[in-house]
């Protein structure tokens, strides 16, 4: 099962689980990412590139299955503005055993991050707004999944 | 060949998209990003610092010096933050 979305509603973490857990494997891991209210942030708004985004989710997802060997995995990540407390991303996936479930996991999230095109804008409190940029540790931690051939 | 931008370098160039058909000699999405930079203050603004860009060719990521011969679209964005 492969359930890849890109929307501006939420989702609801609880219920995408409940689907991975019936596939009938051994684990289900999961990642959601909720938007953070430091600095006295007030909006976050994803931009995103009408159709090479999805593909490039689909992509991600569709790698981690074969190398993994996954019975499921579901990533949703959402665009448009989004506020505090808010989830952002989610990813999870299942599989026979948790070393695949949690291996597969923490490789899609870090590599959505620097290969799925997305591009942040925070607006602060005081009328502040300024694009995120991208970190270098975000890079390694991607580019971690490329060497390591479990 | 249509020419996409994003985030702050869609707000500098002050446009989503343009279609433009670039000269014969322009082959690489370096030389495209320095021709499209001539185009106005704004473009030069958001394109006169290449080392700040990432691009990507028919929806697939490449590296500023990759050929843009038979490119249908062509992205020029700062590095993605998604997540």
């Amino acid at each position: 099962m492969i359930d890849v979305r890109l929307q501006t509603e939420p989702f609801d973490a609880g219920v995408e689980l409940g689907r991975l857990d019936r596939l009938g494997g051994g684990g289900v891991a999961s990642f959601t990412g909720i938007v953070r209210g430091n600095d006295g942030l007030v909006e976050l708004l994803l931009e995103h590139h009408s159709q090479m985004t999805l593909a490039m989710m689909q992509a991600l997802a569709r790698e981690a299955v074969e190398r993994w060997a996954l019975l499921g995995v579901t990533i949703i990540h959402r665009h448009g503005p989004l506020h505090p407390g808010e989830p952002i991303v989610f990813v999870a996936t299942a599989a026979r055993h948790r070393g695949a479930a949690l291996d597969a996991c923490a490789s899609l999230i870090d590599r959505l991050k620097t290969q799925a095109p997305f591009w942040k804008r925070e607006t602060f409190v005081d009328g502040r707004s300024q694009w995120v940029e991208a970190r270098a540790s975000d890079d390694a931690a991607a580019a971690r999944w490329l060497r390591d051939e479990r | 060949m249509d020419i996409l931008y994003f985030a702050w370098v869609r707000e500098r160039v002050g446009k989503d998209r343009e279609q433009l058909d670039p000269p014969k000699e322009i082959k690489d999405v370096r030389a495209l990003i320095a021709w499209l930079a001539a185009r106005s203050a704004g473009h030069a603004s958001a394109l006169n610092d290449t080392s700040a860009l990432r691009a990507a060719v028919d929806q697939q990521f490449v590296a500023l010096d990759a050929s843009i011969a038979g490119a249908r679209e062509v992205a020029i964005f700062p590095p993605v933050t998604g997540g």
